[in-house]
C-alpha cells in the first residue's frame, strides 16, 4: 500500500468538497423557495437574503388576502385544490391496491401462459407516452360524463399507480419462500386464507412503502388533471401554474403554495427511505 | 406448485387469471382508448367538427407530419433533450454515487437529503426554477453577475432555452441515478476490490475493470427509466415555456399536446403521440431485454 496519510486525506477532502458543491446545487432551489415564500410583497424585488419574514403569503393562499381589492385575489381556493390532490392521490392508491395486490400475487406465485407478457404490458403503461391514452379519453370522458370528475381522474391515474404497485409488490411476494405456503396448504388452509393471513402480513412494510410512493407519484402528476380535469378537479400541480401565468404573477404566493404541497412529499419520502430504491426501480434493485 | 404429470383441473388453471381479473379490467380500460387513438390517426378528427371522426383519410396525417416544415427540428429537439439529460444524469449520478459510497461523515449527513428534488412535483420544481431565472425577482442572474458573468435570458431566449430545461431535469433526476447506483455499489462483494488493492491496481484500472462492469445492470436501469421518461417529458418543458420561445422546445410530446388539445386537431396531434409511442416501444424492447438480464444479475448479488 502506498503512503496513506497525505494523498488519501487530500482525496477525501476534495471528495467531500465536490459532494457539498453538488448538494448546494440540489438543495438551493428548495431553500430559496422557502425563503421567498416568507418574503413580504414589498421586499420581493430585492435579491437580498436579509428581509422581514412574514406569513402573509401563507395566510393569503389559505384564507384569502385581506388587503386585496374586492374580488381580485381575495378568494383563494388553494385549500380546495389541496383537498382535490389528496382525494385523487388517495383514491388512486386505494383502487390500485384493490386491483393490484391480487395481480401481483398471481404474477409472483403462479406459472401460467403469457405471464411475462402480462407483467410487461402493465409495465409498459409506465413507459408509454400518456397522451396516447389521454387524448382519446378526453373525447370518451365527455361522452361518458367522466370529464372533470374524481372517478374519471382516479381511473386514469391507474396508469401511474397500478404498474408501480404490481411490479414492486410482485418482487416482495417473490422474496417469500414458497415453503411457507406449501406448509400451510398441507395443513389444509385455502389459498385465500394463506394469502390473507400469512403472505400479506409478511409484505406489509413493503406494501405500505409502495403505496406511499404511488401516492407521491399520483400527487405529482400534472398532465392528467391538466387535460382531463377542469374547475372541479383542479389539483395543486395545475393550480401552481396559475399563480405565475395570470396577468400579475404572484411569485411569493406560488412559493408558499409550492412549500405547502411539497412538505407531505418530503415527509412521506423520508419515512419510506429504506424501501425507496426498490420502489423507484419497480422492484429491479433490492436496495 | 402442482404435480408435474397430471394436468391440473380447470378451476386451478384459471385461478391466476381470476386473481388478476380486476387488474385485467383496468388493462382493458386503458387499452381501449389506446386502440381508439391509433384508429383516430387515420381519420380527420377535429374536436370542433362533429362527425369528422368518421372521415377516413388513410395515411394523410402521417404524411403531413413527416413533411411538416418543423418535423426535423421537432425530432432533433426530442432526442437532444432525451440524450442530453440521460447522459448528464448518468455521469453526474455515477460521480455522486461513488462519492457518497465512502467512509465520510459529510456523505452520511447529506445522503438523506438526496431525494428532496426528486419527490417534489416536477411542475412545482420547475416553477421554482422559473422564478429563480426570472429577470426581476430571480436569483440566478445576480449570482452570475456576482462572479463577473453577464446575465442570461434562460428559457426566454432560444439560445439558452434547451440548456435551461435540461438544467432543471438534471437537478430533478440526478438523485434518481445516484440512488440506484449507490445501491449497486453497496451490493458489491468486497473481495475483488480488496485483491485489486493488494495488487496495487490504480484507481482507474479498478474503476474500468471492476466497478463499471459490475455496475452495468444498475446503469441499464437508470438509462431505461431516464431515457423513456425524457423522450416523453411534458411537465418540465410545459411549466417552463409551453414549448417556446417560438418552437424552440416543441418536442413530439409538446407538439402532440398543442395540436390535439390547444388547436383541437385531435387526429393530427395523436399522430405525434403515436410516433413517440413507436419510438419508445422499439427502444424499450431493446432495453427491457437488457433489463431482464440486469434484474436477474442484480438479484444474484
Amino acid at each position: 500500500m502506498e503512503n496513506k496519510s497525505g494523498s488519501h486525506r487530500l482525496a477525501a477532502v476534495l471528495s467531500d468538497a465536490v459532494l457539498i458543491a453538488y448538494f448546494i446545487f440540489a438543495l438551493f432551489p428548495i431553500v430559496w423557495m422557502l425563503l421567498i415564500s416568507l418574503k413580504p410583497g414589498e421586499e420581493l424585488f430585492t435579491t437580498r437574503f436579509v428581509f422581514h419574514p412574514t406569513l402573509d403569503n401563507y395566510q393569503a393562499i389559505l384564507f384569502g388576502d385581506p388587503r386585496a381589492a374586492a374580488g381580485v385575489v381575495a378568494k383563494q381556493e388553494f385549500p380546495r385544490y389541496f383537498l382535490n390532490s389528496l382525494i385523487l392521490a388517495t383514491g388512486s392508491v386505494v383502487v390500485s391496491l384493490l386491483f393490484g395486490v391480487p395481480a401481483a400475487y398471481a404474477l409472483a406465485r403462479y406459472k401460467f401462459k403469457g405471464k411475462e407478457d402480462l407483467a410487461f404490458t402493465f409495465l409498459s403503461f409506465r413507459f408509454a407516452p400518456e397522451l396516447v391514452v389521454i387524448i382519446p379519453l378526453a373525447v370518451l370522458y365527455r361522452q361518458l360524463g367522466l370529464y372533470d370528475t374524481y372517478w374519471g381522474m382516479i381511473w386514469v391515474l391507474q396508469l401511474v399507480t397500478l404498474p408501480l404497485l404490481i411490479w414492486v409488490l410482485r418482487s416482495y411476494f417473490e422474496d417469500i419462500s414458497p415453503d411457507i405456503e406449501q406448509a400451510a396448504m398441507i395443513d389444509g388452509y385455502p389459498w385465500w386464507r394463506i394469502f390473507w393471513n400469512i403472505l400479506l402480513p409478511l409484505v406489509r412494510p413493503g406494501l405500505a412503502a409502495a403505496a406511499l410512493l404511488a401516492f407521491i407519484f399520483a400527487w405529482n402528476s400534472f398532465i392528467f388533471p391538466l387535460v382531463l380535469g377542469a374547475s372541479n378537479t383542479t389539483t395543486v400541480t395545475v393550480a401552481a401554474l396559475g399563480y405565475l401565468s395570470s396577468a400579475q404573477s404572484f411569485f411569493n404566493r406560488m412559493a408558499a403554495a409550492a412549500v405547502i404541497s411539497s412538505i407531505p412529499q418530503i415527509v412521506l419520502a423520508l419515512s419510506i427511505q429504506r424501501y425507496l430504491i426498490r420502489g423507484l426501480s419497480f422492484g429491479a434493485v433490492k436496495g | 406448485m402442482t404435480e408435474e404429470n397430471i394436468r391440473p383441473p380447470l378451476s386451478v388453471r384459471i385461478r391466476p387469471w381470476l386473481i388478476a381479473l380486476p387488474a385485467l379490467l383496468v388493462l382493458i380500460g386503458i387499452l381501449y382508448p389506446f386502440v381508439t387513438a391509433i384508429y383516430y390517426t387515420f381519420t380527420g378528427y377535429q374536436l370542433n367538427r362533429p362527425g369528422s371522426a368518421n372521415n377516413f383519410v388513410g395515411l394523410q396525417n402521417y404524411w403531413r407530419m413527416i413533411t411538416h416544415v418543423d418535423f426535423l427540428y421537432s425530432t432533433y429537439i426530442t432526442f437532444a433533450y432525451a440524450l442530453l439529460t440521460t447522459g448528464v444524469e448518468l455521469s453526474l449520478g455515477l460521480l455522486i454515487a461513488m462519492l457518497l459510497n465512502r467512509e465520510s461523515r459529510v456523505a452520511k449527513i447529506l445522503t438523506p437529503m438526496l431525494i428532496f428534488p426528486m419527490v417534489i412535483a416536477p411542475v412545482i420544481g420547475t416553477l421554482v426554477w422559473k422564478v429563480m431565472m426570472q429577470p426581476s425577482v430571480g436569483i440566478l442572474n445576480p449570482m452570475l453577475n456576482a462572479i463577473g458573468l453577464p446575465s442570461l435570458e434562460w428559457a426566454a431566449a432560444p439560445q439558452t432555452a434547451l440548456f435551461s430545461v435540461v438544467l432543471v431535469d438534471v437537478w430533478m433526476f440526478t438523485p434518481f441515478a445516484a440512488l440506484i447506483l449507490t445501491a449497486g455499489l453497496r451490493s458489491f462483494p468486497n473481495a475483488p476490490f480488496e485483491a485489486a488493492r493488494v495488487d496495487g491496481a490504480s484507481f482507474w484500472f479498478t474503476f474500468r475493470n471492476l466497478t463499471l462492469p459490475m455496475l452495468m445492470p444498475f446503469l441499464t436501469i437508470v438509462v431505461v427509466f431516464r431515457l423513456m421518461d425524457s423522450l416523453k417529458m411534458f411537465d418540465i418543458i410545459f411549466a417552463m415555456t409551453e414549448g417556446g420561445p417560438g418552437n424552440t422546445l416543441m418536442t413530439y410530446e409538446l407538439t402532440a399536446y398543442r395540436t390535439a388539445i390547444q388547436f383541437q386537431r385531435l387526429a393530427q396531434g395523436l399522430t405525434y403521440a403515436v410516433l413517440l409511442y413507436i419510438i419508445i416501444y422499439i427502444s424499450s424492447q431493446y432495453l427491457i431485454k437488457f433489463w431482464g438480464r440486469a434484474q436477474r444479475r442484480a438479484a444474484g448479488f
